[in-house]
């Protein structure tokens, strides 16, 4: 039943990641880009990794996906100009994605894979009967708790950088300056002045 | 029933990856869809992680595939607003026009 699964999501996961790369409009290709997205889902539920697949789904679909929808749709590109060239760049890309494939495949085959010959394996936490959340939390929040603080550094880090990249400060539109408001005084304000009968000021 | 085993998994995420190196030979002048085939990429990685980690009965790998995530989800995010400014000075989002970026 695993291997019915199994051949159902790689094959849907495959086939999408070719239509991503191929399609003419970016916004199918998106679209084609969560597709991958849920079947590898798929795949992740299958290997025990619950709450990656749905950490996945959360961050991919939920962020990214939009991110990359938002910006196709919000700037006016030509799409059909940058297609031009496709056809000639094709045989070299598949002559060293062929190849590539080829010695990926070739370096693992007959491989034995174990953490026996690992210098300090007997600190690896091993998978335990709890659930994949819970085991995920256990060693995230003791073990790795720098490397997770650093994970947080560095999303704030982006968001600063997108936020200051993409800010851009508009001529001609009046905006409310607080400072300005709260430092202003009675004083240079108002004037209070004597004016004569009948002279006006 | 046929079992699945590691190697299953890992050239599934050989094929997805070689797939995303294509796609940046394929569309050469596109960025978005450049960035869209090194998010492919990051998921093939993801996927090996956390082979690996379900076939050694480890948790580490899992932890790995959390930080690529952040580190994926971030370079989305910078990556998407450099094309934002880049095309509002340049018009386009060529890849050809990418070489004097200054300013």
């Amino acid at each position: 039943m695993i291997s019915v699964f199994f051949y159902l999501f790689s094959f849907i996961a495959v086939f999408s990641a070719v239509m991503v790369i191929t399609v003419k409009n970016p916004v199918h290709s998106v679209f084609f880009l969560i597709l991958t997205f849920f079947n590898a889902t798929g795949l992740f539920v299958l290997m025990g990794a619950e709450f990656l697949a749905m950490l996945l789904l959360v961050v991919y679909v939920g962020a990214v996906a939009v991110l990359f929808l938002f910006v196709i749709m919000m700037l006016n590109i030509d799409f059909s100009s940058l297609r031009a060239g496709m056809i000639k760049n094709a045989p070299v890309g598949l002559l060293i994605g062929v190849i590539l494939l080829g010695e990926i495949i070739f370096s693992f085959i007959g491989m034995k894979y174990g953490i026996a010959g690992i210098p300090g394996n007997e600190l690896f936490v091993q998978l335990s009967e709890v659930e994949n959340t819970r085991a995920l939390g256990k060693v995230i929040y003791t073990d790795y708790i720098y490397l997770f603080q650093c994970a947080g550094l560095i999303l704030l880090v982006a968001m600063i950088g997108a936020i200051v990249l993409t800010h851009r400060r508009r001529e001609n539109v009046k905006k409310q300056d607080a400072v300005k408001q709260t430092l202003r005084s009675k004083s240079d304000s108002i004037e209070v002045s004597k004016v004569e009968i009948g002279k006006g000021v | 029933m046929y079992q699945i085993s590691l190697t299953h998994y890992l050239i599934l995420s050989s094929i997805i990856f070689t797939i995303g190196i294509f796609g940046v030979f394929l569309n050469r002048k596109n960025l978005i869809i450049i960035l869209m085939s090194i998010e492919l990429m990051l998921l093939a990685v993801n996927i090996n992680f956390i082979a690996f980690s379900t076939h050694l009965n480890l948790i580490l790998g899992q932890v790995f595939a959390l930080f690529v995530l952040t580190v994926a989800a971030a370079e989305a995010a910078i990556g998407l607003a450099i094309l934002v400014v880049f095309f509002r000075s340049r018009g386009s989002i060529a890849v050809e026009d990418a070489n004097s970026m200054k300013g």
